[in-house]
């Protein structure tokens, strides 16, 4: 029988991280083609419910529960934790979420351990040992890629396997800190929650608007096909950069990785630099002056024309006649 | 205060990337730019040396002596020295491997804070900025969009997905920084020119008393199997013409795919 393998979990005001249930998901999957323990642990403020919502995923969960008054918990101070019970529990294989936390949590965890990590999955199979599926490069190259030895840790790209439940409880153990040990050098001072727009890394439907939006007068059409399709609204980088819509909405190089069943891309050129954030959407409409627009090549449907004049006619049509299709 | 700045030099984002053996990428044959998001993490720099006194600033590389070009362009906007690691022992490091080398060089200078960019643009994992911190043993705050350096500390505002937050480190300490940094400056003529006769001081694997065998391709913990082209897209249908029949298909095409199963 192999190593377990992990999966750690992020809890977020006390519940499951919205992108935790289907990366557990994957690694129950794993684990039963693996013939191994699939386990989830959580350390935070207020593990309990998280645990219990992880319970739902696999059938083994183990919590820890920092102290003192303080809800954040460092990145490094949970490594610490985790570094310790991998040290004696001695699992095979951790997995984590491709999320900015997931992802410096990966990093420490192996400079701790001195485990190598594979990034980005989009998959992962077994074959005697975890294979990790990627998409690389401008070219979209599929990479799969493996571990040198019999240890890992793998980040797995968030939005890319579907949460279903296992059919039982699983059980939960709580894990006791060291005394000290979730003591941090880094400390929260201001925590400003509920004024963020709805997440593009977990919508199903995308209304992006790009540099031929053209205005912020064009970007209110952008809003409302998004509300009219219960979309999150998304950005490329030049409506970024120009103010009509703040960063975390930005899609690309240096902003999200999304993959919802329909992207509905509005003045969106197509540069690489965007592609890359958006080129595992499920489907793909464009709406582009510019016949010879690169979007053209990643969409289903391209439509050569005027948005000022499309987008108030689609909505006022979405009205009408609601397509079957949409969510909500 | 000293200021390490971590860069990674990485293909030009408008060019293609070559592989060569072992699936790895060719970086003497690519077009090699500054990692656009490390760009910030120099600004930021710049922008403490103008507002304090007494910061000095140090570029960190590891990479091929053919990646010296692209970075140079860090001298030439004000970064006061440079370090390349380069070896060729280090060819096919993994992530893990070049935070150790990173955090091997780190040990040998002195520094207050250590800047990066959130993610490099060739691998995007995101996770070397951590693990380097970690080896050294110093607190690390990541995806700051501003910072600030006061009473022996480092402050951070981010954005997170429902807002924002604040977080303080002690300095040493080590911050990322994301695109939300804003404007980049572009080098004078006059820093151009004066960066073109620089070298980067280069140290070697046996500079940090790294044995080769234990460093680079040999020690990677991580390896690909394969490689694949993507599979060939159907192209697009295209529409055009009268916006009433247009928005007709648009409306169709959203019902015939049931978004929701």
């Amino acid at each position: 029988m192999s190593g377990a393998i992990w999966f750690i979990g992020e809890s977020e005001d006390g519940r499951l991280q919205s992108s935790g249930a289907g990366v557990a998901t994957l690694v129950r999957q794993l684990a039963a083609a693996a013939g191994a323990d699939a386990v989830g642990l959580i350390v935070g403020s207020e593990p309990e419910r998280a645990a219990r919502e992880l319970a739902g995923y696999l059938p083994s969960v183990l919590w820890a529960r920092s102290a003192g008054a303080d809800s954040f918990v460092s990145p490094s101070a949970q490594a610490a934790v985790i570094g310790r019970l991998v040290a004696v529990r001695d699992p095979g294989y951790v997995v984590l979420p491709a999320t900015p936390a997931g992802r410096e949590l990966a990093g420490a965890l192996a400079a701790r351990l001195q485990w190598g990590v594979l990034t980005n999955a989009v998959d992962v199979s077994w074959d005697g040992r975890p294979i990790a599926h990627s998409i690389v490069f401008r070219s979209d190259l599929k990479v799969r890629s493996a571990f040198a030895g019999d240890h890992g840790v793998i980040t797995l790209q968030p939005n890319v396997v579907t949460p279903v439940l296992s059919g039982a409880a699983g059980t939960l153990e709580e894990v006791a800190m060291l005394d000290g040990e979730l003591a941090s050098p880094v400390r929260r001072t201001e925590l400003v929650t509920g004024t963020a727009a709805a997440s593009v890394e977990h919508a199903r439907v995308i209304v992006t608007g790009g540099a031929g939006v053209g205005s912020r007068e064009g970007w209110a059409l952008v809003e409302s096909l998004a509300a009219s399709l219960n979309a999150a609204v998304g950005a490329t980088r030049p409506a970024v950069d120009a103010g009509w819509v703040g960063y975390s909405q930005q899609i690309g190089q240096t902003g999200k990785t999304v993959r919802p069943d329909l992207y509905v891309a509005l003045g969106v050129s197509g540069e690489v630099q965007h592609r890359v954030g958006m080129r595992m959407a499920r489907a793909v409409v464009a709406i582009n002056t510019d016949r010879d627009a690169p979007i053209a090549r990643y969409s289903d449907l391209f439509v050569v024309g005027d948005l000022a004049v499309i987008v108030p006619l689609l909505i006022e049509r979405l009205r009408e006649t609601r397509p079957s299709g949409l969510p909500g | 205060m000293q200021v390490v700045v971590l860069t990674k030099s990485v293909p030009n984002t408008t060019g293609d990337e070559g592989l060569g053996p072992a699936f790895r990428l060719d970086r003497n044959a690519i077009d090699p730019i500054i990692n656009p998001n490390d760009e910030y993490a120099i600004e930021v720099a710049l922008r403490l040396a103008e507002t304090q006194p007494g910061v000095q600033i140090t570029m960190l590389t590891m990479g091929p002596a053919a990646a010296w070009p692209g970075l140079s362009k860090g001298l030439a906007v004000g970064v006061h020295n440079a370090i390349l690691v380069s070896d060729p022992a280090l060819e096919g490091s993994c992530a893990l491997g070049t935070a150790n080398t990173l955090a091997a060089a780190l040990r040998r200078i002195t520094f207050d804070l250590i800047l990066a960019g959130a993610d490099t643009s060739d691998g995007r994992a995101g996770i070397v900025g951590a693990a380097v911190a970690t080896l050294l043993g110093i607190p690390f705050i990541t995806h700051a969009g501003t910072l600030a350096v006061g009473n022996g500390a480092v402050q951070v505002r981010r954005l997170r997905d429902d807002g924002h937050e604040r977080l303080e480190a002690p300095l040493p300490a080590f911050v990322s920084v994301t695109q939300e940094v804003g404007d980049l400056r572009y080098p004078s003529l006059r820093g151009i020119m004066g960066s073109r006769s620089r070298k980067p001081t280069t140290w070697s694997l046996g500079d940090l008393g790294i044995e080769p065998a234990d460093a680079g391709g040999a020690r990677a913990t991580t390896i690909v199997l394969d490689v694949e082209p993507p599979q060939p897209r159907l192209p697009a249908r295209i529409v055009a013409g009268e916006p009433g029949a247009v928005v007709g298909e648009i409306v169709e095409f959203i019902a015939e795919r049931r978004i929701v199963s």
